[in-house]
């Protein structure tokens, strides 16, 4: 059940010629469907909108989007953000 | 990014390639032997390509391990669905509902619900796929997480991906994940805390540079924007399971009206 969703479009798709609008439309893909598994998990903790200023993963966010923006790279981005997060916590004393 | 030179890359290699050692002449033992180092080149860029998600596949995988244990499931089979379901999300659901002794068939179908985004992350990917073997396109689609698919899409060069590099990838973050599984699993009873050394953060942090590195065009800023709020809202009107895969649907159909409204903006 998690294999079919994977496997029909590759299967499928990869060996024919798509119109221009569709391919323009997959090309959007990526983008979305991150930001789309994303923005919950940075908004919403413990089933709830957290929007506060104790929210430490929108914090963390923004040293994540200036490293990844500057250097290219995942590796330094993702060290970069558990660093925020694990010094907040604990000057926060948790 | 700079990529190796395809060498064996189309769909006929192997078969025109003559044996290492068979009576060729020696110019062309010299090229086997650069085509071999060659190989190994794209299998080491390829792993190196999935540590970002090996740092967030391990403590996700811990946990997953952790919980399996706790909710009565055996070893044997905590590490068996790391292996044939791989699913994050999908995995963790299963899970609180084996515990919550709903029947399997629920389970089956909230599973493809939860997955079915990957109908449409596959379907992005078919494209740069051209030319590969219903065997390879089986064992490739199997590895496709929200993760590998991200960093495939980020590594798109104008030609189709490479085989061995997207290969070494995927073994390497499925390996993770099953790592982590396994030692979750062992060490079930020495309650873990995830918070610690933020690697609940693993994960987000990832899915932010990989957005990041995504964006070549401003108006794609506004798409992820959009996207994610809608996702946000979504899931706050009680649609989880299903508000990754509506909000992307229609985030992506925005996109492409951005940019026939725009022309200047789509160059």
């Amino acid at each position: 059940m998690t294999y079919i969703p994977r496997f029909l479009p590759s299967m499928l798709l990869s060996s024919r010629p798509l119109p221009p609008r569709v391919i323009a439309w997959l090309g959007n893909v990526p983008v979305s469907v991150l930001s789309a598994m994303l923005l919950p998990s940075l908004l919403i903790r413990d089933e709830g909108l957290k929007l506060g200023l104790d929210n430490v993963f929108v914090w963390a966010a923004i040293p994540t989007l200036i490293v990844a923006w500057k250097t290219r790279s995942l590796f330094g981005s993702v060290l970069t953000g558990m660093l925020a997060v694990a010094l907040w916590r604990s000057l926060a004393g948790l | 990014m700079n990529r190796p030179i395809p060498f064996d890359d189309n769909p006929v290699n192997g078969r025109n390639r003559q044996p290492p050692g068979s009576p060729g002449t020696q110019a062309l033992n010299i090229k086997d032997i650069f085509k071999r180092t060659e190989k190994e080149e794209g299998v080491i860029r390829g792993i190196l390509r999935a540590l970002p998600i090996v740092m967030g596949y391990v403590p996700v995988g811990f946990a997953f391990g952790v919980l399996a244990q706790k909710a009565g499931i055996s070893f044997l089979n905590t590490v068996a669905m790391s292996l044939l379901v791989y699913a994050g999300a999908a995995q963790f659901i299963a899970v609180g509902l084996i515990e919550a002794s709903v029947p399997g068939v629920s389970i089956v179908l909230t599973t493809l619900i939860v997955n079915l985004r990957h109908l449409i992350m596959t379907s992005a990917l078919a494209p740069f796929l051209k030319g590969w073997k219903a065997s390879e396109l089986a064992a490739f689609s199997f590895q496709v997480t929200d993760e590998t698919f991200a960093v495939h899409s980020t590594s798109f060069g104008s030609t189709s991906l490479v085989k061995r590099e997207v290969f070494a990838t995927n073994v390497t973050a499925q390996s993770a994940w099953v790592a982590g599984t396994w030692i979750g699993a062992r060490a079930g009873r020495l309650v873990a805390d995830v918070e610690a050394y933020a690697l609940d953060y693993a994960l987000p942090a990832l899915f932010i540079a990989l957005i990041v590195l995504q964006i070549k065009k401003i108006n794609q800023v506004l798409l992820a924007i959009i996207t994610g709020s809608l996702s946000v809202l979504l899931l706050l009107a009680g649609m989880d399971r299903w508000n990754i895969i509506i909000a992307t649907l229609i985030g992506a159909t925005l996109g492409v009206l951005f940019e026939q409204w725009d022309p200047k903006a789509s160059s």
